[in-house]
């Protein structure tokens, strides 16, 4: 393992951390409800009764986000390497596995280690994992 | 109403917090998991700023009955650890580290206008629509056996 200093950028990373923090911490305090984005999203597909609005509500503010950031700074320029195939491939595994495992890197990574909720150290340590293997195999034996 | 408000205030909250700490670019978030790479540590300080902020947050939530405005508190309370959940974070992680999205960075770059985003988002949805067809097929196997 080597560090890339270049690409390492502790600040705005440690000050978007505080900003999720933030969105994740008021929305415990006010909705009541853990900010986990496939929770969130995946409820829209299972509409019940006053259970919508708030749910469009959110991913509305996540969508709208690089819209308000743009009013402030230049947007960011993304950098999307994964081919169409790959895209489909890897928004369907993590469209299923998120919801068959309950939660994302919000749910499970942020809410559920500020929580110290055993699931949700099991579950982060489980698909960091599968992330990094995923990556190495990709990167470094198949070099796709 | 006011809960609807305060959602997506929350939603864009956390979107700009993506956008800042540069999580919302895949490149990043592959750097970060290509651990015999050039890695780019960045995530650890994202996740320590979040959780340092959500360890608080939480630890006053959790006490509450009411949330602040008075909504029902609906903080999970499972604490088992099964084989959904070990299957489902393994399918997750793959996804993750194929494409460097994971649902709110996709949604996020939706919001930039990036096609490439759009195709995620759109078999991000087919495959939650997959896991509640499969939820409801299992459903009705139950209640014909019960």
């Amino acid at each position: 393992m080597s560090i890339d200093w270049n690409a390492f950028t502790p600040w705005p990373a440690l000050a978007g951390g505080i900003l999720i923090g933030t969105a994740v911490g008021m929305f415990a305090l006010l909705n009541g409800r853990i900010a986990g984005i496939s929770g969130v999203v995946g409820g829209l597909l299972r509409p019940t009764r006053g259970d919508i609005a708030w749910r469009a509500a959110f991913v509305i503010g996540l969508v709208a986000a690089p819209i308000v950031y743009a009013l402030f700074a230049a947007g960011p320029a993304l950098q999307i390497d994964a081919s169409y195939p790959l895209l489909v491939i890897a928004g369907l595994l993590v469209g299923i596995g998120t919801r068959y495992g309950s939660g994302c890197t919000s749910g499970h990574g942020v809410c559920g280690i500020s929580r110290l909720s055993p699931r949700s150290l099991v579950a982060t340590a489980v698909f960091m994992a599968a992330g990094f293997a995923t990556v190495f195999v990709l990167r470094h034996l198949l070099v796709v | 109403m006011l809960l609807n408000l305060t959602s997506l205030l929350a939603g864009l909250v956390f979107g700009l917090g993506l956008i800042v700490s540069g999580m919302a670019n895949p490149a990043k978030v592959l750097g970060f998991l290509d651990l015999a790479g050039a890695w780019d540590p960045s995530l650890v300080l994202v996740m320590a700023g979040a959780v340092a902020v959500g360890t608080l947050a939480f630890a006053v939530a959790g006490r509450r009955s009411r949330s602040l405005i008075g909504a029902d508190m609906k903080l999970p309370s499972a604490r088992h650890i099964d084989r959904r959940l070990v299957v489902g974070s393994t399918l997750f992680g793959m996804g993750w580290g194929i494409a460097g999205f994971c649902p709110g960075p996709g949604l996020v770059a939706l919001g930039m206008g990036e096609g490439k985003a759009l195709v995620f988002v759109a078999a991000m949805l087919v495959g939650m629509g997959v896991f509640e067809w499969m939820e409801r097929r299992g459903r009705m196997a139950t209640l014909r056996s019960a």
